[in-house]
């Protein structure tokens, strides 16, 4: 198994009634007033050192992620953040899920900065991409209408970076670049794993399916993640392999203490954004015009009620938030692993205002008890992670002889 | 929903990059109508009222409603020439315009395209130009009924034409016609930067009209249209939001039927 460590790093340090006053809002549109650069400092600092004593604990990687205008998560640039783990860290991998293409207005200088993170940690990156949210286009003026072609194109053309010698012109529908000929390439060969994280949209499914790449579900419910890899396997054989657990991968809050109580004290942090974890505010700032499927707009016509979470003892309940001793969590998430058979599985261990020193000790329990017990329910079920049995990094890499498409 | 049923045609258009969704009633000299961006629910009082006098043209702006979606399509010049394409179809070669909201802008750019097509025009709550005063609503940050109740300074009127609960089918035809309109409007936000510049050669008579209420598109874009066209006045409409031929029909109508008349 891969097991990594997960936090959106919140910008918890403001009374969470701010968000209720300001009508119910914690995401996009809620004033960035509440934004204080002196907490700010002092949580970026934190998390760096809760990072680098995952790794002198045992975890195998590092998540990232990104999002804009959101009190839920303090990276605004994932590949910064990146890059400082790539220097500071010496074994652990560093996993971007993702960066947002679509939001690029220069998708080369994406490609830059993932090959500089790859070649300063010695080629310990992950390149995971992400279309980014509704609200992510709003923050960085990005049409919705265009976001799956934008993220395909981007995509694209950095395999093409990856893959050929420079200079070329690339001239796409949305890109169009005279010269393409970064002197910055990663070192890993052909280039780094790419794993594509989401939480249901079928076409990113089918399209990280054909490609090859693990799909990681981002936090769904047991259900959500079979019907997942349903469509998943579907799309695979239709492009001529048959994928398994290296294939799969799952994200889930998870945070473990010493007692019951204090883990459950803490869990329930991870309701601090009004009950959502991204944020709550108007639906169509997470689906704008366009930014659906034409297949979903009937559905969303038919419902424009904002989220709402179901209560922390509902989600405890169906496990899609764990919380508890190393043993009681070891417990649930052995049912998650043998119901979802993932081998890829990263424990969101701290959210909200779960402080530093709670944080540190989730980490130990983590790395040293839970993450452990994991690999050997993951070594007896054959959840065997791309690193273990080394699989191709997509479909392109594939030798085309191993490949047996069966029509659909 | 009061729409009027007396006689119209309701047809799909063929032209060169796709059908177009056309609706047609009247008889007289042609007058086309434009659309705002919400489309329209049918052949409404206000068409009718016009129908009196002109033959009434009201395509759906490709991409919207029925007509189909020219996806290479990116900005409303595109939308505009695309429109200019389709009178040429029609074999209308002098016209009247009236283009209601976004549909004014639609307008106003195919004015700046040649001076022959549009020989008279109103353009009413129309977006297009850069407010130097205040700002365009984002719709795209509201659900299509949010956006389309701020449009009414009446809410009854909105009540008389979608009802007091709108329909999925309803609320599923603005997400439609908001795809189009963020693929066309998106950045700049409802306005294009060179259209004031280039309205200076238009010298057609033009009529401006606003809503006294309208809570989309602040006075100054009515003013900077004024400025910029050098054969335009400007007529406000007391007691009214931005859907002037929804809220005050017979009153717009008369007013624009004086305007092409005289």
């Amino acid at each position: 198994m891969h097991l990594m460590y997960f936090t959106e790093q919140p910008m918890s340090a403001y009374p969470e009634d701010e968000a209720r006053k300001a009508g119910g809002i914690s995401a996009l549109m809620f004033s960035n007033e509440h934004f204080d650069p002196i907490e700010g400092s002092r949580l970026y600092n934190e998390r760096i050192e809760e990072y680098l004593y995952a790794e002198e604990m045992g975890v195998d990687g590092i998540m990232l992620n990104e999002h804009h205008n959101a009190p839920f998560c303090m990276q605004s640039r994932i590949n910064m953040y990146a890059g400082i783990l790539a220097a500071m860290t010496k074994r652990v991998k560093i996993v971007l899920l993702g960066n947002p293409l679509p939001v690029s207005e220069n998708p080369v200088q994406i490609a830059e900065e993932i090959a500089m993170v790859d070649m300063i940690s010695k080629g310990r990156l992950v390149s995971g991409f992400v279309r980014g949210g509704g609200s992510e286009q709003f923050a960085n003026n990005t049409n919705p209408a265009f976001n799956r072609e934008r993220f395909e194109e981007a995509h694209d053309l950095i395999i093409k970076i990856w893959s050929e010698p420079g200079p070329f012109r690339w001239e796409g529908d949305h890109y169009q670049l005279r010269v393409v000929n970064p002197w910055a390439l990663p070192l890993q060969k052909p280039h780094p794993r790419i794993w594509i994280p989401g939480v249901s949209s079928p076409e990113t499914i089918i399209w990280a399916a054909e490609h090859r790449y693990p799909y990681i579900c981002l936090n769904t419910t047991v259900q959500q993640t079979l019907d997942i890899w349903g469509i998943y396997d579907k799309a695979a054989a239709s492009v001529g392999y048959q994928p398994g657990p290296e294939n799969r991968g799952y994200l889930i809050r998870c945070h473990v203490a010493d007692t019951e109580e204090k883990a459950l004290k803490n869990g329930r942090e991870f309701m601090w954004m009004l009950g959502e974890f991204t944020g709550l505010g108007h639906p169509v700032w997470f689906s704008p015009p366009g930014y659906s499927s034409p297949e979903s707009r009937r559905r969303r016509a038919e419902s424009q009620i904002s989220r709402g979470a179901d209560a922390f003892e509902a989600q405890l309940a169906d496990n899609r938030i764990i919380a508890g001793t190393p043993d009681q969590v070891v417990a649930k998430l052995r049912i998650i692993l043998e119901e979802t058979r993932p081998s890829i599985l990263a424990l969101w261990g701290n959210d909200g205002k779960v402080d530093h020193a709670d944080s540190m000790d989730c980490i130990r329990l983590m790395g040293q008890e839970v993450m452990p017990a994991l690999r050997e329910i993951g070594d007896d079920l054959g959840l065997n992670s791309p690193f273990d049995i080394d699989t191709p990094v997509s479909l392109a890499q594939t030798p085309s002889g191993e490949l047996k498409p069966v029509a659909a | 929903m009061s729409t009027t049923a007396t006689s119209f045609t309701d047809e799909m258009v063929e032209v060169g990059f796709g059908k177009v969704h056309l609706m047609k009633g009247g008889t007289g000299s042609p007058l086309v109508i434009f659309q705002d961006d919400l489309g329209s629910p049918g052949w409404l009082p206000f068409y009718e009222k016009l129908a009196q006098r002109f033959t009434v043209y009201v395509p759906s702006h490709p991409g919207f409603g029925k007509s189909e979606r020219p996806a290479w399509m990116r900005n409303v010049r595109d939308l505009a020439i695309a429109h200019g394409w389709l009178l040429n179809v029609l074999g209308i070669d002098s016209t009247a315009v009236v283009g209601l909201g976004f549909g004014g802008w639609v307008a106003a750019e195919m004015a700046t395209m040649g001076r022959r097509l549009i020989n008279k025009m109103v353009l009413v709550g129309a977006v297009g130009v850069q407010p130097l005063d205040g700002e365009i609503v984002d719709q795209f940050l509201l659900s299509g009924e949010e956006y389309v109740k701020l449009c009414f300074h009446d809410a009854a009127k909105f009540e008389d034409l979608y009802g007091s609960e709108t329909t999925v089918d309803q609320r599923e035809y603005w997400e439609l016609n908001r795809e189009m309109a963020i693929r066309v409007a998106w950045k700049p936000s409802m306005f294009n930067q060179s259209l004031p510049h280039l309205l200076g050669c238009v010298d057609t008579p033009t009529l401006i009209v606003r809503g006294s209420e309208d809570r989309i598109v602040p006075p100054s874009c009515a003013q900077r249209y004024l400025d910029s066209l050098p054969n335009a006045r400007l007529e406000l409409i007391e007691g009214c939001g931005h859907c002037v031929d929804a809220e005050k029909p017979d009153e717009l109508a008369q007013v624009i039927t004086g305007f092409f008349t005289s």
